[in-house]
């Protein structure tokens, strides 16, 4: 379990940056995986006062406030309306409502998990990630770079893409063995993988959807994928295509799982 | 630290350090419903509800609550009979020691989808393990809860 | 039983709510860590970080001077006098091979300091505190290397077997021994289809959702008192007696509500720690395991590797069963000798109609893993695995119906079976049951699979099972009712409802033997001190044997109020009879309960009250048809159960709701151990699958329905016809899921679990 001394709610964006530059600081977000991971820490900083918590649509793009839940995820009609229900596949197998209800966008952005399905879509939807400091980062680089102590505030997704997201799991609540996300829009369709069981990554992108279709053994087969207490890489292996081949069929007919 | 919220509609103050649970505060003000199952936040157990949602009580840093609603089954005790008796009635209540975080998340589900399908109602209740009836009592029981609240819901349009 | 005419409506078999339920439901303060005192020292276990190693030196200067610790324990101050934590009726066949804390160390968490402070915080703060040297022994992790391994776990001089069961400490054996009837290699021989096969099955964690926990405390008298969530109050009262090296007339164990047991709690897994804490400060103490504590040292399933070799002839004879059973016991021997029985006992008598021939040999053996101990089926339900799955698989070679071979050699009632003691199948619908869940599942028309539109495959699979009714010759419950002031009746039962509700079931027993409403009988947990002796609450025998103890106490005390009541009517016993609201004189004059009771209030009767242990010669099986109905998605071999109809002859079924919820209840456990529930080990023999993140349990959504039905039988010698329901209930889905697969995919899955892994890349046997 966590430990920290002293817990500030804070007032401002600019105070939690602040109070966030000590390496024995920390930023509290749902507090799911940040209370398991056993972190020992003077100072949590609390962002729920901060009014990120909301889901808005401009234009162009859904801006997606860091503290907004996985649960306001599932269930936002704007959300759904734009990627269909993209949104509502990739987060309800993630353990239960109560979970979905506290754990948030933010934390799952900024944990960078391996296992994250919620980083696996954004990244097919060419997210970029808002931080209160650096400003904008596209999701595919911030995936790649350590953890810093930068604070994530909003999420942007470009609108006009529609997108799909399959996986199997051991348990319909359980961390996927393997995640896919396929999107399409304007740029052709994009693939990503997560779970492999590391960190999401674009698999292909730019595709055409025939094209996409001849490909996606041989994209399957390039993936870095490895093996953990769930699945084996052989295995892992052999579902990629499949999973791939549902989520994009997903994607292009908008049919659910 | 004191956290100062309101628990089951009365103003509490409590004591808690910066790193504890609502579940660790809750139980030390002898809020014997909540139960702790699992301690990696996906057994349901501790669910309470934080202004009108259900939530893992277990992952709510304390000091978060302060200022919040917080209800706990000792805070719903006429729903809590009224559906219990409907799971009494399956004997799916067995050991009872997954009832309360489960009934918390029941009654969450009835405010928000009190049409539910049993489908619906199984994919919202997922996260509440249960290791002794298997589920199908639980379902029977939920589903003739939600049907009863309906028929009086419907009951009470026509009056 | 005689037939009476009733006045009140009948108990037994009444759906009715249990006695507890409204207190349950309303999250009311009733288990072990809501009663416990606020001031109870926080007790943790310091656990070994290594498989194998002995404690070089040990310093705990530093955790005994931290804020708040009130003791720390380490080796040198336990008594030195082995024992076992298996709630077992003395002597145990398990040995006695632990101590409190021991230097020696054998598997990864075995105990090596005890810490109690006023706060858990304050606890876990010492506990870093502790410097150890170990010095790291070789380990033995796999069962098949343990037998003769030049690594030996319990070296010590003073290892006790109390029973001869051919256990050797030096050669890391728990038990070893060999049965059999006929000449099976004779019959083998003759037979047209040998099959030989090898199954294996996990520690399984029995994973109820109340952890281990137990807070004791003394009392004005200077005993120990032990609130414990328990099965087995009088044998921990015994256990923790023998490990303090105390008498147990000053030790007492009270039993309050539990979450749960599933045989998990027929271990004395948490008492010895807070006791021996107790009795050291004289302040009271709790142990609460964490999941993880629960999930790694804990008491789960034995794991088994079985060699089956099964004969028969091309007609579907089967002629002869000649299985060996290799069972680790893990580090200590807790139920190792007695659960390897079963795997062969409560199997091979299913196929008592044809078989000429059996045998039945086992070894189990000492590794540096997890202790294991009584989960649910208690080895029936590994032998199961094996036998079943056998005979599906012989079904295949043979070309038949699995269904069909079944009906062809399944023991029907009255047959002797030889594989089961020699007892005689007296009650038995075992024919009945596979027959109406063949007819559930819709067998005819789906077996053995069929293709879906979207590509998924559905399949079924059958298998059979059965189990006993309490320990024959052994198991005794006592049950006393007393006549209360008002005309109720006070039930005390040393039985141990965990959530089952056999409190209820048997004060349903108790209402129906004295013709009253179930309401009039109140019931309480148990406490040694009050409570009439009870072996406890396992090996299937709480509404068989202890529910014979009730009818025999009721009809004890219907006597003796018909004697008051005759006195009071001043007319013959022998013409007076009992009529459950009172007792009428042949003039027909009625004194009523009531009246009665309160005459027995004064020195005019006497107390009216009975009080009657029962034991049983037999141990009449109960059994089980199940039938699975999978869904298979053959691009990633993830495999569903969409329906599952389960069939039960549990003799009469005394509350069908409750009967109904532990079937339902039993056959997920079973379809987790199956498909969900992965026990890992790793390479330095460490649990990996120590939480519910890892171990995953199945969800509500895991499971499509679960469908049951009762076929009842009579037995004699239960209490109105009534056999046992709680393990026999879990053995199926393991053999009727794996078939249901085979005939999915053609992937014969031989070792639990089955992964989407396993079925896409073929198993490698």
């Amino acid at each position: 379990m966590a430990s920290f001394q002293q817990y500030v709610m804070a007032r401002s964006l600019e105070e939690a940056y602040e109070l966030n530059q000590k390496k024995s600081s920390v930023i509290v977000a749902g507090n799911m995986w940040l209370r398991l991971c056993g972190a020992r820490k003077q100072t949590a900083i609390d962002l729920s006062a901060l009014g990120l918590d909301r889901i808005e649509e401009t234009d162009t793009e859904l801006v997606l406030g860091a503290m907004t839940t996985l649960r306001q995820l599932e269930q936002s009609a704007a959300l759904d309306s734009a990627f269909g229900g993209a949104f509502a596949q990739a987060v309800s197998p993630i353990v239960g409502t109560q979970f979905r209800n506290t754990a948030t966008l933010g934390g799952s952005v900024y944990g960078r998990f391996g296992f994250s399905d919620v980083s696996t879509l954004l990244l097919a939807l060419g997210a970029t990630v808002t931080l209160h400091h650096r400003g904008d980062v596209p999701l595919a680089q911030f995936q790649q770079e350590p953890w810093d102590r930068d604070i994530v505030t909003h999420i942007r997704i470009p609108k006009g893409q529609r997108a799909a997201v399959r996986s199997v799991r051991l348990t319909a609540t359980d961390f996927p063995v393997l995640v896919c996300a396929a999107s399409a829009g304007a740029d052709g369709l994009r693939l990503c993988v997560g779970a492999r069981p590391m960190r999401a990554m674009v698999a292909a992108e730019g595709l055409a959807p025939g094209e996409a279709e001849q490909a996606i053994e041989r994209i399957a087969e390039g993936l870095p994928l490895g093996t953990n207490l769930r699945a084996s890489e052989v295995y892992r292996r052999k579902i990629a295509p499949v999973l791939l081949g549902r989520a994009m069929q997903g994607c292009l007919t908008g049919e659910g799982e | 630290m004191t956290i100062e919220f309101t628990l089951n509609g009365q103003p509490v103050s409590a004591q808690a350090q910066a790193d504890d649970s609502l579940y660790t505060v809750l139980r030390a003000l002898n809020i014997a419903s909540v139960k702790c199952g699992c301690e990696t936040t996906n057994c349901g157990l501790c669910t309470v509800h934080m202004n009108g949602r259900a939530v893992l009580s277990c992952s709510v840093p304390a000091p978060r609550a302060a200022g919040q609603q917080v209800v706990t089954l000792e805070g719903l005790q006429e729903q809590a009979k009224e559906f219990g008796g409907y799971l009494a009635d399956e004997g799916a209540e067995q050991c009872g020691f997954c009832a309360p975080g489960l009934i918390m998340n029941v009654l969450a589900l009835a405010k928000e989808n009190p049409h539910a399908t049993d489908a619906e109602a199984d994919a919202y209740l997922a996260g509440n393990l249960c290791r002794c009836s298997g589920y199908m009592g639980q379902r029977r029981a939920i589903r003739r809860y939600l049907d009863a609240l309906a028929a009086r819901e419907s009951g009470e349009v026509r009056a | 039983m005689m037939e009476r005419k009733r006045r009140s409506p009948n108990a037994v078999g009444a759906p009715i709510r249990k006695k507890d339920a409204e207190a349950l439901v309303t999250g009311k303060p009733v288990y072990t860590a809501d009663i416990a005192p606020k001031d109870c020292l926080c007790v943790k276990l310091l656990r070994s970080p290594h498989a194998h190693a002995m404690i070089e030196s040990i310093d705990v200067s530093r955790a005994k001077a931290a804020p708040g610790v009130a003791c720390v324990l380490t080796w040198e101050d336990v008594p030195q006098v082995r024992f076992t934590q298996a709630g077992q009726t003395y002597p145990e066949l398990s040995p006695h091979d632990r101590l409190i804390l021991d230097r020696h160390l054998r598997c990864v968490g075995d105990p090596v300091a005890i810490v109690a402070a006023q706060t858990e915080r304050q606890a876990l703060a010492a506990m870093k505190l502790i410097r150890v040297r170990y010095s790291v022994l070789p380990a033995v992790l796999d069962a098949r290397e343990a037998m003769d391994n030049p690594v030996v776990l319990h070296p010590e001089e003073d290892w006790r077997a109390l029973v001869p069961c051919g256990a050797d400490n030096r050669r890391n054996l728990v038990a070893q021994g060999v049965e059999s009837d006929g000449d099976v290699d004779a019959e083998l021989a003759a037979c047209d289809v040998v099959l030989e096969r090898e199954y294996a099955t996990r520690a399984n964690q029995q994973a109820m959702m109340e952890t281990f926990r137990t807070f004791a405390r003394t009392d004005a008298y200077g005993r120990l008192e032990i609130v414990s969530s328990t099965q087995i109050p009088f044998h921990v009262r015994r256990i923790v007696a023998t490990a303090l090296q105390i008498q147990p007339s000053r030790v007492r164990v009270v039993k309050p509500r539990i979450g749960g047991g599933f045989g998990a709690k027929q271990t004395a897994v948490s008492e010895v720690y807070p006791a021996i804490v107790a009795l050291k400060t004289g302040k009271p103490a709790m142990l609460v395991f964490t999941r993880e504590e629960s999930m790694t040292v804990s008491s789960p399933r034995h794991a088994m590797r079985m060699r089956v070799r099964l004969g028969a002839m091309r007609d579907g004879t089967i002629r002869a069963i000649d299985l060996h059973t290799l069972s680790n016991s893990g580090a200590y021997g807790e139920h190792g000798p007695t659960t390897v029985g079963l795997s062969g006992h409560k199997s091979i008598p299913l196929y008592t109609h044809s078989l000429r021939a059996f045998r039945f040999a086992w070894d189990v053996v000492y590794t540096n893993t997890m202790s294991a101990g009584a989960y649910r089926g208690y080895g029936a339900t590994q032998g199961l695995f094996a036998v079943e799955s056998a005979v599906n698989e012989l079904a295949h070679e043979l070309g038949m119906d699995p269904i069909a071979l079944r009906e062809r050699n399944m023991v029907r009632e009255g047959e002797v079976m030889p594989a089961y003691y020699g007892e005689t199948a007296a009650s038995c619908a075992v024919d009945r049951c596979l027959a109406r869940a063949k007819e559930m599942i819709g067998w005819e028309e789906k077996y053995p699979a069929r293709t879906l539109e979207n590509g998924h495959i559905r399949a079924v699979g059958a298998a059979l099972a059965m189990q006993g009714s309490g320990i024959a010759g052994v198991d005794t419950g006592a049950v006393s009712i007393r006549l209360g002031e008002d005309g109720c009746y006070n039930m005390s039962i040393g039985a141990t409802d965990m959530g089952t509700g056999c409190d209820t079931i048997l004060a349903q027993i108790a209402a129906q033997s004295l013709d009253c409403p179930v309401e009039s009988i109140s019931v309480h947990g148990v406490d040694t001190d009050a409570s009439p002796y009870d072996c406890g609450s396992y090996a299937s025998s709480t509404t068989y044997v202890t529910g014979m103890a009730v009818v025999k106490t009721c009809e004890v005390l219907r006597e003796k109020i018909t004697r008051a009541g005759a006195t009071l009517l001043g007319c013959d016993v022998r013409e007076a009879e009992f009529e459950g609201d009172g007792v009428r004189a042949p003039d027909g004059a009625l004194m009523p309960l009531g009246e009665i009771a309160a005459q027995s209030m004064t020195a005019q009767t006497g107390e009216l009250s009975a009080c009657v242990a029962n034991g049983s010669p037999v141990s009449p099986p109960p059994f089980m048809a199940g039938c699975a109905e999978i869904d298979y998605d053959p691009e990633t071999g993830e495999v569903k159960v969409v329906d599952y109809a389960g069939v039960v002859d549990c003799g009469t079924v005394v509350n069908p709701n409750l009967a109904r919820v532990q079937t339902e209840g039993a056959i997920l456990q079973g379809i987790g151990m199956t498909l969900t529930e992965r026990p890992e080990v790793d390479a330095r023999g460490r649990t990996v699958s120590n939480s519910f993140m890892q171990y995953k349990l199945p969800t509500r959504l895991d499971v499509g329905s679960i469908r049951v039905a009762f076929e009842p039988s009579y037995e004699q010698t239960g209490p109105f016809g009534a056999k046992s329901i709680g393990e026999c209930v879990i053995n199926t889905p393991a053999p009727a899921i794996c078939e249901a697969i085979y005939n999915a995919c053609g992937v014969r899955v031989r070792e639990l679990p089955v992964t989407p892994e396993k079925l896409l890349l073929g198993v490698r046997t």
